[in-house]
């Protein structure tokens, strides 16, 4: 058979049968294959592309979340500052009022003790009144034994009254 | 059937020097008998080869024949007839149909006896090439569909194919974007299904013409019918698709007045719509063919150096051997090569076809 003239036997069967190769791997040969890799490419680049995108996110994140502890330990700080003063405010005015009570039982007890001792004093005092009249009694009895001396005493009296309705 | 079958012979020869070497010897002392059956038909063992035949020639065992017979299928004037070829062998003739000897017109087809007249029949028989054309489409076929089957099972966009339909993968985005995208531009997606199918093709048909054994070895590539066709496909995807610019260019080109009244111009760009195609033709056939006959005559070697003597065939044998191994490596590069070649030249010209005029 003749090298270089083509054999019309073998072209209609190279017709044929590329034309049936052809339709099969152009159905469901190549268009698969290069579609799902098309595909997967998208894929790819939609992906590093949110990677991207989720990268610059957590470097804003971790940005936000220094400030946030920045801003945290400030607040924590005024927190302990307020606290102190309330503090100490507080322990001031219990001082203070804790003197005040203290001043005021002191002054009541000072009145008490002072009402107590007047009261003891006038029974002293009156104690005093009836033990001097019975003293002045027997020492009157004893000295008005005489009628004279009873009739002087009465006399001085009466003057003495009579001179204090005068007066009065 | 080149490699293997070569260094199987080295082996039979060895053997059969040493022991049967007086049966050898025997016909050698009688030069006739030497013409007659020892010697190597250098133009038959070539041409049987890369040529086309009826049957299939597997190997020959103890001088027996082993072919498979493929169906026969011819239109003469006695109208349809199929049969087997095996009815046509050694010159026998069957329902007035017999294979024209050598020397005769249509030598080596079909040819049918009318009267006293030898006449070509319409012949579409599945031939060699053809069984082999056959073969080697369903392996492409069946090689693409396993690659594509993995999409189906896994979701592409979440992993990417290992193993086989990694390589098929591979292979194919290898010729869609260093190919075809980059030498068509942006329609390609339109030409990439042919380009694609004729690129594994050739690339298949290739690797199948390099295995030197049965379902290989047929030199299909490297015969002009088929490159004839993909060339024609090319020219059909050029000028079918080609643009408003692309025929403007062919028949009003940029060029001087007096170059388009004498149609010198016009002229040249029509021979040059054919020559492209052509020069994909003659390329991919003389490369394969080329590569078919060489590796056919590093092997031929072993056996034309028979009769120089045991030590001369041994070392010939041995070079012939190394370099044999070295034309199929090369070859196996050449397979690959020329399927790109094919489809790259395929594409530039497709791209050409869909050019844009150049902004002024």
């Amino acid at each position: 058979m003749s090298l270089i003239t083509p054999d019309f036997g073998l072209l209609f069967w190279m017709t044929l049968i590329f034309a049936i190769v052809f339709f099969v791997l152009a159905k469901f040969g190549f268009p698969i294959i290069t579609g799902m890799v098309d595909e997967r490419n998208v894929r790819i680049s939609e992906s590093l592309r949110k990677a991207r995108e989720a990268e610059a996110a957590l470097n804003e994140l971790s940005v936000r979340q220094k400030e946030m502890i920045e801003q945290a330990r400030q607040e924590q700080a005024a927190i302990l500052k307020d606290a102190a003063q309330v503090r100490d405010a507080m322990i001031a005015q219990a001082k203070t009022q804790a003197s005040d009570e203290a001043a005021k039982i002191v002054a009541q007890a000072r009145t008490q003790i002072a009402a107590e001792k007047e009261s003891a004093m006038a029974e002293v005092r009156s104690q005093l009144a009836e033990l001097s009249v019975a003293v002045a009694e027997k020492v009157m009895r004893t000295q008005l034994e005489s009628d004279k001396a009873q009739v002087e005493l009465v006399n001085r009296m009466v003057e003495e009254l009579s001179r204090n309705q005068k007066m009065n | 059937m080149r490699r293997l079958k070569g260094f199987i012979l080295v082996v039979f020869m060895a053997i059969a020097m040493v022991a049967a070497a007086p049966a050898v010897a025997m016909p050698a002392s009688s030069h006739d008998a030497t013409e007659e059956s020892g010697e190597l038909d250098m133009n038959e063992y070539l041409f049987g080869h890369i040529g086309d035949s009826y049957g299939w020639h597997v190997t020959t065992i103890n001088g027996h024949h082993v072919t498979i017979p493929l169906p026969v299928i011819v239109h003469g004037k006695s109208g349809w007839h199929v049969f087997s070829s095996s009815k046509l062998a050694h010159g026998e003739s069957y329902k007035g149909f017999h294979v024209a000897e050598k020397g005769e017109k249509y030598e080596g087809k079909v040819v049918e006896q009318v009267d006293s007249d030898v006449v070509k029949p319409f012949d579409i028989s599945i031939t060699k090439n053809v069984f082999g054309l056959m073969i080697n489409s369903l392996v492409l076929v069946i090689l693409v569909l396993l690659g594509a089957r993995w999409y189906k099972k896994h979701d592409a966009r979440e992993e990417a194919p290992k193993g086989f339909a990694g390589i098929v993968e591979m292979m194919v985005m290898m010729v869609e974007e260093d190919i075809i995208k980059e030498c068509i531009g942006k329609d390609y997606k339109r030409y990439s299904p042919y380009l694609l199918t004729a690129f594994f093709f050739i690339f298949v048909n290739n690797l199948m013409g390099i295995v030197p054994f049965f379902p290989g070895g047929a030199n299909i590539t490297g015969n002009i019918a088929i490159t004839f066709f993909l060339a024609m496909c090319t020219f059909l995807a050029v000028n079918l698709f080609g643009n408003k610019h692309y025929y403007k260019e062919i028949f009003w080109p940029d060029v001087p007045m007096f170059l388009k009244v004498i149609p010198l111009m016009p002229l040249i760009e029509i021979i040059g719509m054919f020559t492209k195609p052509f020069s994909l033709m003659i390329r991919l056939f003389a490369n394969i063919l080329a590569g078919h006959v060489m590796i056919l005559g590093v092997v031929a070697v072993v056996f034309l150096t028979a009769k120089l003597g045991v030590g001369m065939n041994a070392g010939l044998s041995l070079i012939s051997v190394l370099f044999g191994v070295f034309m199929d490596v090369l070859e196996f590069l050449v397979a690959f090569l020329q399927a790109y070649v094919f489809t790259m030249l395929s594409s530039v010209f497709i791209g050409l076809s869909r050019q844009e005029p150049e902004e002024e």
